[in-house]
């Protein structure tokens, strides 16, 4: 297996496993009150804004990590550039991963119009975020191996 | 995916060519070795501009590296 294959399994092991785990940790957070309180609007600004540079930080040192392995274990250095087919499997899993998000967020408005509470909104818009994350792995990996 | 029409030698030519790996040849043609591995899969139809750089880093003419088949019988050998 590849770097760039293994990679693509790591970023999407790790999204799932990050995500599980903020959830976990956060979900017994949600305040208690009305749906519509501004403590419930508060909470899912901070549920999103936490979540993303969780991520991000997670990702960088899962990276890190990674690379080290890597370089441990099989005695080659990572890829320091992109080739043209890495750029354009990157092209395809950002449009596979667009589109799951849009959809997502189109749904998420679609429970506004049907006078859903706003958490649901919320909960549909970050489920989008991950599922577009997830989708982008899977499509990075899928083209990895069978090619594009 | 759609079946890859252009194919080609890349396997074959390294064995030949003092069975360099495929880390080599991916360094002298300036990619990574997973496109290398893409290649010699059939997974992948290059640029032409990656056409040339590979046939250069076996220092053979293009058509001698790969080749394009098609239904009415192609010219794969």
């Amino acid at each position: 297996m590849t770097y760039q294959e293994k990679k693509s399994i790591l970023n999407l092991i790790s999204a799932i496993l990050i995500f599980t785990v903020y959830c976990l940790y956060r979900y017994p957070q949600h305040p208690e009150g009305g749906l519509e309180s501004a403590d419930t609007f508060r909470y899912w600004g901070s549920f999103v804004l936490v979540l993303t540079a969780v991520t991000l930080v997670a990702h960088i040192l899962i990276s890190i990590v990674f690379n080290i392995v890597f370089r441990m274990t099989t005695g080659e250095k990572e890829p320091t550039f992109e080739d043209e087919l890495d750029k354009l499997i990157r092209l395809k899993s950002i449009r596979n991963s667009f589109a799951v998000f849009v959809l997502g967020f189109l749904l998420a408005m679609a429970s506004l119009v049907a006078s859903e509470p706003s958490p649901l909104m919320f909960m549909i818009l970050v489920a989008s975020g991950f599922l577009s994350d997830v989708t982008g792995s899977l499509s990075r990996l899928y083209h990895y191996r069978r090619g594009v | 995916m759609g079946k890859n029409l252009v194919g080609n030698h890349i396997r074959r030519l390294r064995f030949n060519q003092n069975e360099m790996t495929q880390q080599q040849l991916a360094d002298k043609a300036g990619v990574t070795r997973q496109t290398i591995v893409s290649l010699e899969k059939g997974n992948y139809s290059p640029s032409l501009e990656l056409a040339f750089r590979i046939a250069r880093a076996f220092g053979l003419p293009l058509e001698e590296v790969f080749y394009y088949e098609d239904n009415e019988g192609g010219n794969a050998p």
